[in-house]
């Protein structure tokens, strides 16, 4: 047992080295076939179809998750991360395959038509009586928006707040964010929904929302037309996290979290952040 | 009345009333047992009862209302401010509404028939509902020169939802006043005006001075529903503080504090109407 174990961890060893490369794809077989009974190797993977993985999303896909509302282009954040998964697994982007999941199904018990689902599920307890979750590709992120043309248009530095009227729900992460890290001049504007804020944010009432950064990216992209992204945060003790979601006691969980952590910690994940969540719409971090 | 100075009161007297001390005495001593046994039936069923540790930390944390006073006297300043302004508001258009009901010229008409409809349709509409369509709704209309402070909008909502209140309660004061009291001062060789403002306002306000601090106080803790618009009142200041430690002492506090501040207004409104019905009762001497 243990000496299983040991091989698992030189395969998943072999598999981070080779994954930066092109090739990954056709040398991670050969790394698996001399660690036979490696649980996580491609051929042993119970995936719904052999040699074959399935990975649902709702549809559209909204950026700047997916970009185009194709899932398969391995552009937008989940697209990246999605195919970042697979070749860590040993899949070539030719064997993914993708269906739509739409996202009252993916956490609702019940068998899955996909062997993992990317589609910013956020982990809680509650949902893990349902569904399995991998451990979290994304620290949700808190963010400020604004709408066009306001003072805070263009605000790059924490500083740059420090006189602005700012508000956030109360009770949240984003609220803190205001209390802890900026400590405005001004009173905060301290609203029981967001829902209320957003209306005091588009009647100018105050000059900037915080909310989470998925949040954010909804807010401006589908309720207030004139609403921008200024920027997120570098906030540490964010207690959100998306996970891949997968189906409640599936064999492929254990394997996918290996791969989600072995991204984490070769930079994997912040590189494709970095690209998708803060250049590409221009959210860079307000310090 | 000169009274002599050999007078003795009689034997049969000066029982009686001892008899009556010793029955006060006696009652006091039985109300004083009384109260502190059953103060201390609730006390031992209170700290014996099941969960009270619980909801001795969840309420009543020393830690929690130390923390969170200072918080909620700020916001409390708030609440202060609002309800001063809006009550002189509403008072002024309060009476303005009722005057305007009670008028009998056929001219008026018009005037009475907006003010009854007024009154119907701000005593109807749920003040929160008030406060979010001003607050929210007139700021978004982006009117140039218009104000977008939540406070100065929150403010008029409640001005608009009790002067209707106040003007009905001012309106059952002025019909209260007999009408041969307006024909006697117009036979005195009152105007109409001045009849109104010597003789029937005086009598009618003083007898709703009651139901008008009800209203005071009412309005005393609905100021805080401005905080729904993002203000931070004392209610609110108290929930930023429950909402992350899931600790309800700082709504006790909050709590406390509005009591303590209501039971001085009820006490003032307690000594203003004795001291006017004293006043009527001595023929109308200032």
């Amino acid at each position: 047992m243990k000496k299983k174990y040991l091989l698992a961890v030189a395969a998943v060893a072999a598999l981070t080295l080779s994954a930066c490369s092109t090739d990954a794809a056709e040398t991670s077989p050969a790394a698996s076939e001399s660690a036979t009974g490696d649980a996580c190797a491609p051929e042993n993977l119970q995936t719904l179809e052999a040699g074959v993985l399935t990975i649902g999303t709702d549809s559209p896909a909204y950026e700047p998750w997916f970009k185009n509302d194709d899932p398969t282009n391995g552009e937008g954040y989940e697209s990246a991360v999605a195919y970042a998964v697979a070749a860590e697994l040993g899949f070539t982007p030719d064997q993914v395959v993708w269906t739509v999941a739409p996202f009252n199904t993916v956490i609702a018990p019940g068998e899955k038509a996909f062997d993992f689902d990317i589609n910013q599920v956020s982990i809680t307890d509650e949902r893990k009586q349902a569904v399995d979750f991998s451990s979290g590709y994304y620290d949700v992120k808190q963010a400020l928006i604004t709408i066009k043309g306001s003072k805070l248009d263009g605000a790059t530095s924490l500083a740059d707040l420090k006189d602005a009227k700012l508000g956030a729900q109360i009770g949240t992460t984003s609220y803190t964010v205001i209390t802890d890290l900026i400590q405005p001049t001004q009173e905060i504007g301290s609203f029981d929904t967001n829902d209320v804020a957003k209306a005091a944010l588009a009647n100018g009432q105050i000059d900037g929302l915080i909310v989470d950064l998925p949040t954010a990216f909804y807010i401006t992209a589908v309720e207030l037309s004139d609403g921008i992204i200024v920027g997120q945060f570098e906030t540490t003790s964010s207690a959100e996290q998306f996970g891949l979601v997968l189906n409640l006691g599936s064999p492929l969980t254990k394997c996918v979290s290996d791969a989600v952590d072995n991204l984490r910690a070769d930079g994997t994940l912040a590189a494709i952040e970095a690209e998708w969540l803060s250049q590409v719409v221009s959210a860079p971090v307000i310090k | 009345m000169t009274r002599s100075t050999d007078y003795k009161p009689s034997a049969f007297r000066l029982e009686r009333e001892a008899a009556k001390v010793s029955a006060a005495r006696r009652s006091v001593l039985v109300a004083a047992v009384s109260t502190i046994a059953v103060a201390a039936v609730i006390y031992l069923l209170l700290i014996n009862s099941p969960g009270w540790e619980r909801v001795q930390t969840s309420f009543f944390s020393a830690e929690y209302a130390i923390k969170s006073f200072p918080k909620i006297i700020d916001g409390l300043w708030l609440n202060l401010r609002v309800m001063i302004v809006a009550e002189i508001f509403i008072l002024l258009i309060g009476l303005l509404v009722a005057l305007a009901r009670t008028t009998k010229s056929p001219v008026l008409f018009p005037l009475r028939v907006l003010a009854a409809a007024y009154t119907d349709i701000f005593r109807g509409l749920p003040l929160l509902l008030v406060i979010l369509l001003l607050g929210l709704g007139v700021p978004a209309l982006r009117i140039e020169g218009l104000t977008n402070s939540v406070v100065v909008w929150g403010g008029a909502a409640l001005v608009l939802t009790y002067s209707a209140y106040v003007a009905e309660v001012l309106r059952a004061g002025i019909e209260s006043v007999h009408p041969t009291q307006r024909m006697a001062a117009r036979a005195l060789g009152l105007s109409n005006v001045q009849t109104t403002r010597f003789v029937v306002l005086p009598q009618a306000i003083r007898r709703v001075i009651p139901p008008l601090l009800n209203d005071l106080v009412s309005l005393q803790k609905d100021s805080g529903l401005i905080s729904i618009l993002g203000a931070i009142d004392a209610i609110k200041a108290a929930g930023i503080i429950t909402a992350t430690s899931f600790n309800f002492t700082p709504y006790v506090t909050a709590g406390v504090v509005f009591v303590m501040l209501t039971i001085p207004l009820a006490r003032f409104t307690d000594v203003v109407t004795a001291r006017m019905n004293k006043r009527q009762m001595q023929g109308g001497v200032a």
